[in-house]
């Protein structure tokens, strides 16, 4: 009796699309550096890389195979293991997040077979996001202590302290729009901001949540430790912050980390509050192409809202100075909690008068 | 204290108000001029194939000159090692043979003359000091090396080509 099927094109379709998501994600972190660039070059009257390939494209690869080539370097003094966890750690947890995306709608094949562009659609996935991004900031604290060195420590204790400070903003903003949602499921999130305009009003919770998108917003960039947050590699006093005594690729690790991290937030940011890959119109489309063209139309409309907060995010770290460390405490405590325990309160209030 | 300009400015430590404290009109202040930055002619100049016009008394690497014939104009009188504040210049006389006279221009001339590359910091005083015009600071740049031995640079090197004889012979 076999109490288990195993579905073997199943597990093939997940491992494919697990595969593409890991290196398009890879693959995109790696633009971003570029375009992170390019942007600062841009918003500083100056042209950036241009040097290696057209437009300087090649520039990622051209980083990429210097960070391996350099010397590697594990301080005597430092915890070897935890030395190596770190990096390890903080790329790993950058990956998994992208597990419980829904990229686009489900495909129909002929045969009756539902393939979802989704590599696991599980119930809990904002908590899953949650729990990943807790683990996240393992990599930075982990990276700081077993480095034995005393800024390296100073600079993972802020992050851990930012995190944690910044982590209960941004769960409770998004309490107020779970409470309208009603799942935690990131596909049933999506599949209720369908299409642009409906009943009446828009139905991308953007437009319900403004408050909450910004609240979230603002600790997105905290998460992150992006500028103006980026008190843990704040050069004029940390000198480079938790990862001074990396080299080589675990460095690399680390500057990749965060650039994939950017990309997923962005990606999320998109599905929480931006209709995922719902776009205006979506319903004509669908009936005027094919279900193939029709996916890849909506992969292709959430990469650009990715893309577009991307770019904000850059635009952002060369606009903002660094805040100090007890603006920023001062910021997330008395300020971003209140507001978001205030916005959890009205979405409620309005809930409940909507019921009556 | 007596104010030297009317410029300064008392620092305004009022506190914050609200639509400070929140920060985003600031922020977003602050995006338009950045993003307005994306539309401005870069400043970048393509270094190698596109190059700046050097200022007028721009100061580059020295040359030792010849006149018309070609004669070393150089009398190693000494003035412009006098008047090298970073003691670079160091040269020897001697005396001109007279089957030399195509060579040097007048009875005395230099033997040895060296220009430490190191030491010379590009002032032009040896320029001023030159009574037989005889060096002058071009308007190349100073190239790298690899030792401090071929920073010294050698009358050969400093000399410039001969107006008759092809460059090399």
């Amino acid at each position: 009796m076999l109490l288990l099927q195993i579905d073997i094109a199943f597990l093939i379709e997940k491992v494919i699309l697990a595969t593409v998501i890991l290196l398009g994600s890879l693959g995109i972190a790696m633009y971003a550096t570029w375009g992170e660039r390019k942007v600062a070059a841009i918003m500083q009257d100056r042209i950036g890389p241009n040097r290696a390939g057209p437009l300087g494209l090649l520039q990622p690869l051209a980083d990429g195979a210097k960070l391996f080539f350099k010397e590697e370097i594990i301080p005597d003094s430092s915890t070897r293991f935890l030395f190596i966890l770190g990096p390890s750690l903080a790329m790993l947890t950058a990956t998994m997040t992208s597990a419980v995306i829904p990229w686009g709608p489900d495909y129909v094949t002929e045969s009756g077979r539902v393939i979802s562009l989704q590599v696991a659609d599980i119930n809990i996935g904002i908590l899953f996001i949650f729990g990943v991004v807790s683990l996240g900031v393992y990599g930075i604290m982990l990276g700081g202590w077993a480095s034995n060195n005393k800024f390296s420590l100073l600079s993972s204790i802020r992050a851990a302290a930012q995190a944690v400070s910044y982590e209960l903003a941004l769960g409770i903003s998004l309490v107020a729009l779970l409470m309208m949602t009603g799942s935690l499921s990131l596909r049933e999130i999506v599949a209720q901001q369908h299409g642009f305009w409906a009943d009446g009003y828009f139905t991308w919770n953007f437009f319900k949540q403004p408050l909450g998108f910004l609240i979230f917003l603002i600790c997105t960039f905290a998460e992150l430790n992006r500028a103006p947050f980026d008190m843990a590699e704040c050069e004029s006093e940390l000198n480079m912050g938790y990862h001074q005594e990396y080299s080589s690729m675990k460095l690399g690790f680390y500057l990749f980390a965060e650039y994939i991290n950017m990309f997923i937030s962005s990606v999320v940011i998109a599905t929480l509050f931006f209709g995922g890959y719902n776009f205006p119109f979506m319903d004509e489309v669908l009936a005027g192409t094919g279900q193939m063209v029709f996916a890849i139309i909506c992969v292709l409309v959430l990469l650009t809202k990715a893309i577009g907060f991307i770019l904000f995010f850059m635009f952002i770290r060369w606009t903002l100075p660094r805040f100090r460390y007890d603006q920023l405490m001062k910021l997330g405590w008395r300020s971003l909690i209140p507001l978001a325990l205030f916005n959890m309160l009205v979405t409620g209030l309005v809930i409940l008068y909507a019921l009556n | 204290m007596e104010k030297l300009t009317n410029r300064s400015v008392a620092v305004d430590r009022s506190p914050m108000t609200f639509g400070e404290k929140i920060y985003l009109p600031a922020i977003f202040k602050g995006l338009t001029i950045t993003i307005g930055h994306i539309f401005k002619k870069k400043a970048t100049v393509q270094y190698p194939e596109q190059k700046r016009p050097f200022s007028p008394v721009f100061r580059g690497l020295h040359v030792l000159n010849r006149d018309e014939e070609g004669r070393e104009r150089c009398t190693a009188c000494g003035l412009c090692a006098l008047a090298c504040p970073a003691e670079a210049i160091t040269m020897e006389a001697a005396e001109r043979k007279p089957e030399e006279k195509d060579l040097y221009r007048e009875e005395k001339y230099a033997a040895k003359y060296e220009i430490n590359m190191l030491r010379c910091i590009f002032c032009g005083y040896c320029e001023e000091a030159c009574p037989k015009d005889a060096i002058y600071l071009s308007e190349t740049l100073m190239p790298t090396h690899y030792s401090r031995k071929t920073m010294v640079y050698k009358k050969e090197d400093l000399l410039i080509p001969h107006p008759k004889k092809q460059a090399g012979q």
